[in-house]
C-alpha cells in the first residue's frame, strides 16, 4: 500500500516541471507570432505617442524577462490576469469557456470509448469480415481530417436533410435538448477518429494478450471464453488500451479548436484562436495552459489506472 | 480401466505429414507415464490433444479415452467439464502460466469456483490450504500477492496448485520443470509425485529429459517423428532398451560418456518410415 502512494506521490512531483517548461513555451511562442497586440487594437491612425502609452499600460515595454516574472507570480497568487482586448477577468472566461470544452472532448472521447473498445474486441476474437469490416472503418477514421469531416458532415445534415443546425450553442443547463442538437454534429467529427485509434489499439491488445501462455492455461483450468476474455484478457490489455485512451485526450483538445471554430462553439478552443488573431498574450497564454493543465491531469489520472491494473507498473517491476 | 487411453490417435495440421502418427497407449491408475522424445517428436501435440487444446486447424483421428469415457469430438462446454476436473494440466513456463494481474489465490479459488457452486470465503480457504500443501510458506498472508512477486519455483507449485484444485483423476504435465534450474526440477518432481501418492492421481509427464524419468517415472514411452516406438517401465527402458531408436538416445547421454571423447548423436537423415511402432498391447 505504501508502495501504491510513493508511486503517486513521485508521479504528482513530476507534473510540476512539465507545467513550468510548459508555461515558458506558451509565453515565449505566442510573443514569435509577428504582430504586435497594440497596434492590432489601436488600428492603423494610432499615434506613436498613443501606441507607446498603452504599451506601458499593459507592462509590454518590460523585457521578456521581467513580463514572465510577473506574469507567473500573479498565476501563482491566483490571478489569471485580464483580456487585453475585452478587460474582461480571464478566470470568468474561462469559466464560461471551459464547460463547452469539456462537454465536447467528453462527449466525443465517451461516444469513441464506446464503439472503439467493444468493436477492438469483437474484432480480436471474431472471424474475417469482422476484421475487413472493422479494417476499413479504422483507416477511414484516421485518414479523415476533422475539419473535413466536419465540413460533410455540416453539408449531409444540414444542407441536404436539414436535421441539424451547422453552428451555434446554447448551455446544457438552460436547454438540455437542444444543447445536444447543437452538439450533435462537432462530437461526431471528433469521435470518429478517436473511435478509429481505440479501435486499432484494443483490437491489438486483446490479440496479443489472447496468444499469450497463461490464456492457454486458463482454458486448461476449464473456464469458458467468456470468462477468460472479460475477466483476465480485458484487464491485461486495459493497460494498453487506457494509455492510448489517455494520450488520445490530447488529440481531442487539439482537435477542439479547430472543431469549437468550425461550429462557432464558444468554448476554450475558439477562444485561443481568437485570441491569436488579435495578438492578446494572455488571453492566449492562460488558455493554452488551461489545456496543458487539463492534459497533464489527465495524463496523471491515466498512469494511476494502469498502475491500479497491472500491479507490476506500481510496483516497478519489468514486464 | 485405464485412466487415458489412445487408440490409433492421429493428428495432422493441414501438411502430409502427420504430427502424431498413430499411437496406441494405455495409462494405468495411479502411475506416473512419462512420454520423451526430442523437439517435433509429436509429444506435446499427443497431451494437447487429450484437453481439446490444439488449434482449430488440427484434424485428429482415432480415439482417446479418459476414464472410459470418449473426448475426441466432444463440444466445448463439454470439453470445459472435463478440463480443470477430471484432467487437469500444467505448462512448461510458470509464469507465464499465470495471469500477472491477478492474486495467485484468486487464481487458484477461480479454478474450484469454475466447476461447481462454492462460495468465495470456501475457495479462499481451499486456496489456501492447496498453497500449504504445495509449500508457499506462509500462504494466508501471500494469498493476495500477484505472480511477479514469488520465485519461478514457486510459481511452478503455484500453477500445480491451481491445476489440481479440483483433485482431478489425470494430471499432463507438459515439460513442468524445463524453466527450472536443477534443484527446483528435483523439488517440483518431488512435489509431483507427492501429489500422486496422496491423491491417487495419475501423471502423464512429458518430457526431453531422461533424468526426470528416471527419476520418477514408472513407465516410459519413446516418441520420434509422431510414432510411439517403445513402452517400457523406467528401469528396463534404461537398462535394456530395445528399439534402436531408444539405443541410440541413451547413448547421446553425456553423463555417461568418458570425458574427452566425442558424443556419439542421432543422425538426422534418419526416417520415421523405416522405424517400427510400439505394439499397441503394451498396456
Amino acid at each position: 500500500m505504501s508502495g501504491q502512494i510513493a508511486f503517486i506521490l513521485r508521479r504528482v512531483a513530476l507534473t510540476l516541471p512539465t507545467l513550468f517548461v510548459m508555461s515558458l513555451v506558451v509565453f515565449l511562442i505566442i510573443r514569435l507570432v509577428p504582430g504586435d497586440p497594440v497596434r492590432t487594437m489601436l488600428g492603423f491612425r494610432a499615434t506613436d505617442a498613443n501606441v507607446a502609452e498603452l504599451r506601458q499600460q499593459l507592462g509590454l515595454d518590460q523585457s521578456l524577462f521581467t513580463q514572465y516574472v510577473v506574469w507567473i507570480g500573479n498565476l501563482l497568487h491566483g490571478d489569471l490576469g485580464k483580456d487585453i482586448v475585452s478587460h474582461a477577468p480571464l478566470s470568468e472566461l474561462l469559466a464560461q469557456r471551459l464547460p463547452v470544452t469539456f462537454e465536447l472532448t467528453g462527449l466525443s472521447m465517451l461516444l469513441a470509448v464506446a464503439f472503439g473498445v467493444p468493436l477492438g474486441v469483437w474484432a480480436a476474437s471474431g472471424g474475417k469480415w469482422v476484421n475487413r469490416l472493422t479494417e476499413g472503418f479504422v483507416i477511414f477514421g484516421i485518414a479523415i481530417p476533422d475539419f473535413w469531416l466536419g465540413i460533410m458532415l455540416v453539408l449531409v445534415f444540414t444542407g441536404i436533410l436539414a436535421v441539424l443546425p451547422p453552428t451555434g450553442y446554447t448551455p446544457f443547463l438552460k436547454n438540455p435538448l437542444g444543447n445536444l442538437r447543437y452538439m450533435v454534429l462537432p462530437v461526431s467529427t471528433l469521435a470518429v477518429g478517436e473511435a478509429a485509434y481505440i479501435l486499432r489499439t484494443t483490437r491489438g491488445a486483446v490479440k496479443a494478450v489472447l496468444g499469450r501462455p497463461f490464456v492457454t492455461f486458463l482454458r486448461a483450468k476449464g473456464l469458458s471464453p467468456r470468462r477468460i476474455l472479460f475477466g483476465h484478457v480485458l484487464r491485461n490489455a486495459g493497460p494498453s488500451i487506457v494509455t492510448v485512451i489517455g494520450i488520445q485526450v490530447g488529440v481531442l483538445l487539439g482537435g477542439a479548436i479547430i472543431v469549437e471554430s468550425l461550429f462557432a462553439l464558444p468554448g476554450v478552443g475558439r477562444l485561443i484562436v481568437t485570441g491569436i488573431n488579435q495578438r492578446n498574450y494572455p488571453t492566449v497564454q492562460v488558455g493554452v495552459l488551461a489545456i496543458a493543465t487539463i492534459f497533464i491531469v489527465v495524463s496523471l489520472i491515466t498512469d494511476l489506472i494502469v498502475g491500479w491494473l497491472d500491479p507490476r507498473v506500481a510496483d516497478g517491476a519489468g514486464t | 480401466m485405464s485412466v487415458l487411453s489412445f487408440t490409433s490417435v492421429s493428428v495432422r495440421f493441414g501438411g502430409n505429414t502427420p504430427a502424431v502418427n498413430g499411437v496406441s497407449l494405455e495409462v494405468k491408475p495411479g502411475e506416473i507415464f512419462g512420454i520423451v522424445g526430442e523437439s517435433g517428436s509429436g509429444k506435446s501435440t499427443l497431451a494437447n490433444a487429450v484437453m481439446g487444446l490444439l488449434p482449430g486447424t488440427a484434424q485428429v483421428a482415432g480415439s482417446i479415452a479418459v476414464n472410459g469415457r470418449e473426448v475426441l469430438g466432444l463440444d466445448e462446454p463439454s470439453l470445459r467439464q472435463i478440463r480443470g476436473a477430471e484432467v487437469a494440466m500444467i505448462f512448461q513456463d510458470a509464469s507465464a502460466s499465470l495471469d500477472p494481474t491477478w492474486s495467485v489465490g484468486d487464481q487458484i479459488a477461480e479454478t474450484i469456483r469454475a466447476h461447481g457452486p462454492v462460495r468465495s470465503a470456501e475457495a479462499k480457504a481451499r486456496a489456501i490450504a492447496l498453497m500449504e500443501e504445495v509449500g508457499i510458506p506462509d500462504a494466508p498472508r501471500r494469498y493476495s500477492d500477484v505472480p511477479h512477486r514469488f520465485s519461478g519455483g514457486m510459481r511452478q507449485r503455484i500453477v500445480i496448485a491451481a491445476a489440481v484444485a479440483n483433485n482431478p483423476k489425470l494430471l499432463i504435465a507438459d515439460e513442468p520443470t524445463t524453466a527450472l534450474d536443477v534443484t527446483l526440477q528435483a523439488q517440483v518432481l518431488a512435489l509431483i509425485d507427492r501429489l500422486r501418492r496422496s491423491h491417487g492421481t495419475t501423471v502423464l509427464l512429458i518430457t526431453h529429459d531422461l533424468g526426470v524419468v528416471a527419476q520418477v517415472c514408472d513407465r516410459v514411452g519413446v516418441m520420434y517423428g509422431g510414432k510411439l516406438l517403445e513402452v517400457a517401465s523406467a528401469s528396463d527402458l534404461f537398462a535394456r532398451p530395445s528399439h534402436p531408436y531408444t539405443r541410440a538416445l541413451l547413448a547421446a547421454n553425456p553423463a555417461g560418456a568418458p570425458r574427452g571423447s566425442r558424443l556419439p548423436v542421432i543422425p538426422s537423415e534418419w526416417s520415421v518410415e523405416s522405424l517400427p511402432a510400439a505394439e499397441a498391447s503394451n498396456g
